[in-house]
């Protein structure tokens, strides 16, 4: 189910303004990946181009290629929506469809495009997705209620069953854990580690001690100055970037002297 | 509660009454109180006023042999049947330019767009009403006439059509042309301010750009689109000049819509027979006017009640 995805040469842009550039790095399946970097280096940016998620901005644009398992997403006839199916993401607020229930928010992506699917698979596909995202025991008994009835945390989790009822091949996660308090916070990071096993997981966090508790490998991204473009600056195993980082910026990042 | 139970209240504390602060709160009472009491003195009015029609013998009214209720069942009926006639063609049509500008056209195009939508609201009614008896009544002839005589088997459409095409359709279009630009700019208002963060769940999801509108702008726009539907429908109802204008009364009731005898509306028929009225014939006229508010009254009441149960489930969600 999980896959590998390569970057090659990519650059970002907005309209004329260019966020993001020359990134490569490959990430590989079964893993989790961690960008790091201070506010408005492009790290989140970056993770949007993989589901291409960016391009929903407008007049924003991507030059370059992603490759999951070969297939280049940005070649020609690829449907974005098709790509989204792909690779699921989970936002830095929890964003549960608010008139729908709980049960139906795991099934929303699955019921797209008249998708019909029979009644026991669908209570099935509920009872597993909430299971794989730690939260069936929690609201088993209220799956007809609202999804905003939960808690923060727990709505976070149910945008994480809503993303892996699809079965992507990888999960994007963009800060989901800024919005909650340590406790959900320690039960997402968890839940990344099990969904590990089956998924390529790729997170950005503001959180330097989350990227070294959950994440195999990290990336770095910084930007030289204000309205000039994100850079990758270094990516590499977690314990050699927060332990024995091989640029200056690298270090003075993860040991806070600036950021 | 038992008097044991009860605390001791502290003192009230003396607090500094600021002269702004009270200035303003009574200038906002004032104003609060001043629409109370327009709306009762327009209702005792109206009612006062009625009250000599409505208890009027059977055969004191023009155009009808029977008693007020009767004089009055065509009008309110009209009144109604034209107003939603309008309705339902104005509200998908609205719905559909409020999305094209709020989550499609591009940013150069929907700007001026909106604008335009804005003007339309401020044309004048008896523009409409010149308009749809010039313009549009000839130009629906032949339209009327093939619907006749293919659609006639459904009763809206039975023949034979109107020769002239002031038909209460006619009306009915005209009215929805009136209403588009209210509708189009309220729900445009609600479907720009649903959350980025709802739809941007549904395209991760590979929504479509439909399905995303389906799962993340429709329900919340909801109540919205309602609201705005109900002051469409309250704008029709009441309206006067362009309804006198294009239709040739006649007191019947009927669902036919291309026919040349059609059913006049309240407002309308205030505006035609006023002039020429006295004695008992003004009361009935006031008298039609109250049936009017009370229609208005309880339109408004239901929508409220539809926004309100909505918006409640919304926040216990």
């Amino acid at each position: 189910m999980s896959k590998r995805i390569e970057v090659r040469d990519l650059n970002v842009y907005y309209g004329k303004f260019k966020a993001v550039e020359d990134v490569n790095l490959t990430i590989e399946p079964r893993s989790v990946t961690a960008f790091i970097g201070p506010s408005g280096c492009g790290k989140s940016t970056f993770l949007r181009t993989i589901n291409r998620m960016h391009e929903v901005i407008p007049g924003a644009y991507v030059e370059g290629e992603v490759l999951v398992d070969g297939n280049n997403l940005y070649g020609k006839g690829v449907d974005p929506v098709l790509v989204r199916r792909q690779v699921g993401m989970v936002f830095q607020r929890p964003n549960p469809f608010p008139t729908m229930s709980i049960a139906d928010n795991v099934l929303a992506g699955v019921k797209l495009n008249n998708r019909r699917i029979a009644k026991s698979d669908a209570e099935a596909l509920v009872e597993k997705s909430l299971r794989g995202a730690n939260l069936w025991n929690e609201v088993k008994d209220r799956l007809d209620r609202p999804g905003s009835s939960l808690s923060g945390g727990q709505q976070q989790r149910l945008c994480i069953a809503r993303a892996i009822a699809v079965e992507p091949e990888v999960i994007l996660m963009d800060e989901p854990c800024s919005a909650l308090d340590p406790i959900s916070t320690l039960a997402i990071e968890d839940l990344i580690e099990e969904l590990k096993t089956d998924y390529t997981i790729v997170i950005v966090t503001h959180n330097m001690q989350q990227a070294s508790r959950v994440s195999d490998k990290t990336a770095f991204f910084n930007i030289a100055g204000t309205g000039m473009p994100g850079k990758l600056i270094e990516y590499d195993e977690t314990a050699t970037i927060f332990s024995n980082p091989a640029v200056k910026a690298t270090e003075d990042y993860v040991s806070g002297k600036f950021g | 509660m038992t008097a044991p139970t009860e605390a001791p209240r502290p003192a009230a504390v003396d607090t500094v009454e600021r002269r702004g602060d009270k200035t303003f709160s009574r200038l906002a009472v004032g104003a609060g109180t001043a629409i109370l009491i327009a709306l009762a003195a327009v209702a005792i009015f109206l009612v006062a006023q009625s009250l000599p029609a409505i208890v009027a013998p059977a055969g004191s009214f023009r155009g009808t042999e029977g008693d007020f209720w009767q004089y009055v069942a065509p009008l309110a009926f009209g009144t109604v049947w034209a107003a939603a006639l309008a309705l339902i063609m104005a509200v998908p049509i609205a719905v559909g330019i409020a999305l094209f500008i709020s989550h499609y056209a591009p940013r150069k195009l929907a700007q001026p767009l909106g604008y335009i939508i804005d003007l339309l609201a401020a044309v004048p009614s008896v523009v409409y009403g010149l308009w749809g008896i010039t313009v549009l009544a000839p130009a629906t002839v032949p339209l009327y006439e093939w619907l006749a005589e293919n659609a006639g088997w459904f009763p809206l459409f039975a023949g034979p059509a109107s020769g002239t095409g002031r038909t209460v359709l006619t009306v009915a279009i005209v009215l929805a042309v009136m209403v588009l630009p209210i509708i189009t700019a309220l729900t445009r208002e609600v479907f720009v301010q649903t959350p980025t963060l709802n739809q941007e769940a549904a395209y991760a999801l590979g929504a479509t750009w439909w399905e995303m509108v389906r799962m993340a702008v429709f329900p919340y726009a909801r109540s919205g689109i309602i609201s705005a539907s109900m002051l469409g429908l309250g704008r029709a109802l009441g309206e006067t000049m362009a309804v006198a204008m294009v239709l040739s009364p006649s007191a019947i009731i009927s669902f036919a819509v291309i026919q040349s005898e059609n059913p006049s509306t309240i407002a309308a028929n205030i505006a035609l027979n006023f002039p020429e009225s006295a004695g008992i014939q003004v009361n009935a006229l006031i008298a039609t006017g109250l049936v009017l508010f009370v229609i208005t009254l309880i339109v408004n009441s239901l929508a409220r009640y539809i926004v309100n149960r909505h918006e409640r489930s919304l926040e216990s969600r």
